[in-house]
């Protein structure tokens, strides 16, 4: 069944769609390759001792990081990542929904969680180092315990803030604990929760880097150390691009799965606009 | 570009005034009373020693350090370093945000053309740029605020870029009907839209700018309060590293209150605001 949102039909513009693409090309790409371009001039005419030319750079990122350093260096990096992140999200939702759910617990742990959220996360790295010593799991509760606070604070504001109608509504029908907690708690409280998520990402590659150039002998960040205390500077800088495309990778998962998440919600915000 | 909206919708308006009046007891007192549990719990593992001394020093103790630490002139020196970096990224970024977001935010040419730019550099790690900082600038604090300039810019730029892109379509069309010209525009239309967003960009931005100022310390080594951290740890004191971190987190968190202060001080006009004193 086709559904017509709307009675006027206009008349379909194939031949515009190019030229739109066009433009749209145009206006993407400009920018980056211009500056590329006077940032490679610039290179070659007076090369600078720390900012060589785009070219030694692409040279250098495939020579250090396509070969063994990928599984030695990158790889273990971007799992240690993706654990932390995961159990951070885990565990701040599982958490957060239940201190948002209970106001007893909620308002028991208030001053302390304000208090934690507070903290720099990298000035856990020194004390998880001193209680866990340096291991691989270490660097994943790290990672974990330094991201968990965004999300698990949005989660307590969104879960809170679940509409008193809709609430009220469950209880009438009498719904279960788990089907008001499935269909109604935790959508409610989504959008609060991606942008918790959103904050998480980037403290956990923070925190990944960090950790990294202070106790360890291979890694992303410990590379990057390496290279620029060896005034290897094309390879530095190589070491840059790449965790620039491990934040431009995260930030493009985040996105689909935002997407999908709150499908919903990004629906009702173009219907309130229209 | 996606983000959930800063502000919360807030759909009750029902004032119930005696509950309100039992929870303003309550909820401190329970707050109290979960710091209370969580020190003497600390207190606790430490004094069985079910963790090693050298590993977890009792909350006594750590706060006896932060006692002598206090007394010590060097320590408000460096909390003033710490905090000078901080505050001079801050002002540097919201600056640059604010000129920047609202100049590309209200030109269509410059945001069509500067969207790709922005969505690939902003996602790229500010300590990403830690060695190329400590290159150019070497242990000094300007390296520090490389960092902490790169890493807010970007909070404070991309909330007035939405805040700008917020404006009410119908009061857009009637300041352009009663012939508003650009200052009075800007004045009445744009600013006012956008100020709520700039505020949670400042408020977001002063919290990223202790993380970074505190990071670039421990690792570029300029002086302050991280690179205290860093140099007790690896002298072995750890009383003192678990003192610090706790001065860091004071220090968070008196950031944290008093941005929030000034926001709903300066938006006590906005709805998200009165919203939040309704409740």
């Amino acid at each position: 069944m086709t559904l017509y949102t709307s009675t006027v039909r206009t008349a379909p513009r194939r031949p515009r769609v190019w030229a739109r693409l066009t433009t749209t090309t145009v206006y993407a790409l400009a920018l980056p390759i211009s500056l590329l371009i006077i940032w490679g001039v610039w290179g070659t005419i007076a090369p600078g001792k720390f900012f060589p030319a785009p070219g030694r750079i692409a040279e250098a990122f495939v020579k250090t990081w396509i070969g063994p350093a990928f599984v030695t260096d990158v790889v273990p990096s971007l799992v240690r990542l993706a654990v932390a992140i995961l159990i951070a999200i885990a565990v701040g939702i599982a958490a957060g929904t239940l201190i948002g759910l209970v106001r007893w617990l909620r308002e028991l742990v208030e001053p302390l969680m304000e208090f934690f959220r507070a903290i720099p996360p990298p000035v856990l790295i020194p004390v998880f180092v001193a209680l866990l010593g340096v291991t691989d799991n270490m660097k994943v509760i790290v990672i974990a315990f330094g991201s968990l606070w965004p999300v698990l604070l949005n989660t307590v504001d969104g879960v809170r803030s679940t509409d008193a109608v809709m609430t009220e509504t469950a209880r009438s029908f009498s719904l279960t604990p788990g089907q008001r907690l499935f269909s109604l708690v935790l959508p409610a409280a989504s959008p609060r929760i991606m942008a918790g998520v959103r904050q998480t990402l980037s403290v956990a590659l923070i925190m990944m880097v960090i950790s990294e150039m202070f106790f360890s002998s291979s890694g992303l960040g410990f590379k990057i150390a390496y290279f620029q205390r060896n005034y290897l500077i094309a390879e530095m800088w190589s070491g840059i691009v790449l965790l620039g495309l491990v934040g431009i990778l995260l930030a493009v998962i985040f996105t689909f799965v935002e997407r999908r998440v709150l499908r919903w919600y990004h629906g009702i915000k173009e219907v309130e606009r229209a | 570009m996606t983000l959930a909206p800063p502000a919360p919708v807030h759909t009750s308006t029902v004032v119930v005034p005696r509950r309100r009046r039992r929870r303003s007891f309550r909820a401190p007192l329970l707050g109290l009373l979960g710091v209370i549990v969580f020190l003497a719990g600390w207190q606790l593992v430490a004094a069985a020693e079910l963790i090693n001394p050298s590993q977890l020093p009792s909350a006594t103790a750590t706060f006896a350090r932060l006692g002598t630490m206090v007394s010590d002139l060097e320590f408000w020196r460096n909390v003033g370093r710490t905090m000078t970096a901080w505050a001079i990224g801050l002002a540097i970024a919201a600056v640059a945000g604010i000129l920047l977001g609202g100049l590309i935010g209200l030109v269509p040419i410059l945001r069509r053309g500067t969207h790709s730019s922005i969505e690939f550099l902003r996602p790229i790690p500010s300590v990403a740029l830690i060695p190329l900082a400590i290159l150019t600038f070497g242990i000094q604090m300007q390296a520090a605020l490389v960092i902490i300039v790169y890493a807010c810019f970007w909070q404070v730029f991309v909330q007035v870029l939405y805040g700008v892109a917020d404006i009410d379509t119908v009061a857009r069309d009637t300041a352009r009907s009663y012939g508003l010209t650009r200052g009075a525009q800007l004045r009445s239309l744009v600013l006012p839209t956008a100020l709520p967003y700039i505020f949670t960009g400042l408020r977001l931005a002063a919290s990223v700018a202790l993380i970074l100022a505190i990071t670039a310390e421990m690792t570029i080594l300029n002086p302050g309060l991280g690179n205290v951290i860093i140099i007790a740890a690896s002298n072995g004191n750890i009383t003192t590293v678990y003192a610090v971190v706790i001065v860091t987190g004071a220090l968070g968190l008196i950031i944290n209150l008093v941005f929030r202060a000034i926001e709903r001080r300066a938006l006590a006009w906005h709805q998200s605001v009165r919203g939040e004193e309704i409740l």
